[in-house]
């Protein structure tokens, strides 16, 4: 198994989806209740595995595109079929997933095995039937959308209207309609006309959930700008900026490189966005600029450790966050397999841990800490002794229950709420 | 397992000192940790993954940090050429053969993408003004800066950039050969002065604590008498380590 790149449930949250390192996606179906399997209920299976992106080679640049697919995100289901888009640092592709469980007989022109028949030798038409046959899902690329993007491709955001999406790099970011592939729009475009005089970058890209015409980006130096589509054909204008004052007591070489923001996500109301950082995720009214409302300290510990973390180049690891459903509770992952949840109302977080020895099947996870000072608890865990190659940096929340998709390194891990 | 680094403590480790006496001798010396954390940027800098375009973002973080510590170190007056003939010329060498070294990591990716230093080229060229026409023409495949910088994001001209390649790297022997000490040791040592010269601090007294650096940082652990001869071995491993890497293209 590969590493995982991304995961993403879909409308619905019957089907997950995964990326990985080599260019594979694979769908996970929520298995549907039954009388004869009533614990079944919640439980992900295998529903389709295909090859989404492969290496291709840069012939201009001498350089090799990796086929590590960086997002997947569904489109809302308006048919029998599923789609979904998986980008990798260049190319974005439209799948559709789709599922056959009905085989036609009865040909007139073709034998049972698919040989055609002897024109001379049929005497007599017939209708051809359907017959049930085992299920059997395929996946085909419907669309391929390439050759517009000079950087690395680092988010792809579908629009509220369901017929546009957006792709963003590290110097620009493209509209797309889902039906054009040989034409994107430029909406923004911050590549400097000196690149000596690059400082900054964008790293992450997202639709309103509501607003067609609004979407934000963040920067590498801890700034959101929310753009409206209808103000300019071109957004290097942005309508909101949004950035917190520094805090010149905690200014260090560093402060630039953790300010960085990693991801940025709507919440489902649409009234807030979370953005995560390196130490910590921030949760922003859309109509405060200023600041954030909430913030949430994901490893503060690791504030004393940046040195070696800039060494080792953890420093520069992307973590994600997600929302729940209600927007009640955020999370995102951490290191040692940590993931940490943070209900915003009874201000309550929690530490969980995604591994095996931890997981067993239809266990409670047990709570963990981090031992901060000298003297360490039972069961608490010293920082020194934290694994920094065990980073979880995918998480997923189902869009309607407490189910939560982990990603640990070339593991998936799925946790439910416990129902009684 | 462990990630390498992780427990020896870098200057992150400052509360956990104890004691006057021990916190005395412990304090690391704010520009050694400066010095250290530009070292190890640069390093950063040059060790691009080949076959890959390095991350953009990550190369544009270490370069706003390594222009930060720049800007610092010329506010302080630490980054100042010594314009005596000898030194003066051993030090602008060095900066030379750093600039030139970044660039030819570049070009042993066989001109694959490469991050940079553009101000670091830019302080260079004001601090020229002494040295200017001879290192000038030493410095040929330095300027102009645009060519470099505009190939610090973007792979342009990689022919070019090769035969760029070769004249630095020509240079860079020439430059060590006119120094004309007999073991290669001794041509170090002679360098590493003219480069502590340049950082006053490191004149003073030799911390005591642990770094969370390569060994560079590790031999200033030793107190030592002869503070320029642990100058000289940490600075040694270090264009050690760079040396290694031209050799091995």
């Amino acid at each position: 198994a590969d590493i995982i790149s991304t995961v993403e449930f879909n409308y619905t949250g019957d089907l997950l989806a995964t990326g990985d390192k080599g260019g594979r996606v694979v769908i996970f179906q929520r298995e549907q209740e039954t009388k004869s399997r009533p614990l079944s209920r919640g439980e992900y299976n295998v529903y389709s595995t295909f090859q989404s992106h492969e290496p291709e080679f840069d012939y201009l640049k001498s350089l090799e595109i990796e086929e590590k697919i960086n997002k997947i995100r569904w489109l809302p289901q308006q048919n029998a079929a599923h789609f979904l888009l998986s980008t990798n640092d260049k190319t974005i592709k439209l799948w559709k997933i789709s599922e056959r469980d009905k085989r036609a007989e009865g040909y007139n022109l073709k034998d049972e095995d698919g040989r055609l028949r002897e024109p001379c030798r049929v005497t007599e038409l017939r209708v051809p039937t359907l017959k049930p046959m085992d299920l059997m899902v395929e996946a085909s690329p419907r669309r391929t959308f390439a050759n517009a993007h000079t950087y690395h491709i680092n988010s792809i955001s579908v629009n509220s209207d369901y017929a546009t999406y957006l792709s963003a790099d590290d110097l620009r970011i493209n509209l797309w309609h889902l039906e054009v592939t040989n034409r994107s729009f430029n909406i923004v475009d911050i590549k400097p006309a000196n690149m000596e005089e690059l400082t900054e970058v964008i790293t992450a890209a997202e639709f309103h959930p509501h607003h067609c015409n609004v979407f934000v980006y963040s920067s590498s130096k801890g700034t959101i700008r929310l753009c409206d589509m209808r103000s300019s054909a071109l957004c290097d204008q942005h309508s909101k900026f949004f950035e917190e004052p520094e805090d010149p007591s905690s200014r260090s070489f560093f402060s630039e490189i953790i300010s960085s923001i990693s991801d940025v996500k709507f919440s489902h109301s649409g009234r807030y966005m979370m953005t995560r950082d390196y130490l910590s995720v921030k949760v922003w009214d859309l109509n405060m600029e200023s600041r954030p409302v909430e913030t949430y300290q994901v490893h503060e510990y690791l504030r004393s450790k940046l040195c070696s973390l800039y060494e080792n180049d953890c420093i520069f690891d992307k973590f994600e966050c997600c929302w729940n459903g209600s927007d009640s509770t955020i999370m995102t992952g951490s290191y040692n397999n940590f993931f940490r949840t943070f209900e915003r109302n009874a201000h309550r977080d929690t530490t969980l841990e995604a591994s095996r020895e931890s997981s067993k099947p239809r266990a409670i996870l047990k709570p963990r800490k981090i031992c901060t000072t000298g003297k360490r608890k039972k069961d608490e865990i010293t920082v020194d002794s934290l694994d920094f190659n065990k980073k979880i940096l995918h998480t997923a929340w189902h869009p309607m229950e407490n189910i939560i998709a982990v990603a640990a390194t070339n593991n998936l891990y799925l946790f439910q709420e416990k129902v009684n | 397992m462990f990630v390498r680094g992780l427990k020896r403590k870098c200057f992150d480790g400052e509360e956990d000192i104890e004691g006057t006496l021990a916190g005395i001798k412990a304090i690391p010396s704010y520009n050694l940790q400066r010095q250290s954390l530009l070292d190890m940027s640069l390093v950063k800098l040059q060790l691009c993954h080949m076959l890959v375009e390095p991350n953009l973002c990550r190369s544009v973080l270490i370069a706003n940090t390594v222009r930060q510590i720049q800007e610092e170190m010329t506010q302080d007056g630490t980054w100042q050429m010594i314009n005596t003939q000898s030194t003066g010329q051993a030090s602008l060498d060095r900066l030379v053969s750093t600039d030139i070294l970044c660039r030819s990591s570049r070009d042993q990716a066989e001109g694959k993408h490469v991050p940079a230093y553009g101000t670091f080229n830019k302080d260079f060229e004001s601090d020229q003004a002494q040295d200017s026409s001879e290192t000038m023409s030493t410095a040929s495949s330095v300027q102009p800066p645009r060519n470099l910088q505009s190939n610090m994001w973007e792979m342009e001209n990689p022919q070019e950039n090769k035969g760029n390649f070769q004249k630095s790297l020509d240079q860079i022997f020439e430059t060590l050969e006119n120094k004309s000490p007999n073991s290669v040791e001794d041509l170090f040592s002679e360098v590493d002065n003219s480069y502590y010269d340049l950082d006053t601090m490191l004149t003073g007294m030799m911390s005591n604590t642990k770094m969370g650096h390569c060994d560079s940082l590790e031999t200033f652990s030793s107190p030592t008498n002869t503070a320029s001869n642990s100058n000289c071995k940490s600075d040694l491993n270090d264009l050690d380590h760079i040396v290694e890497i031209l050799v091995e293209s």
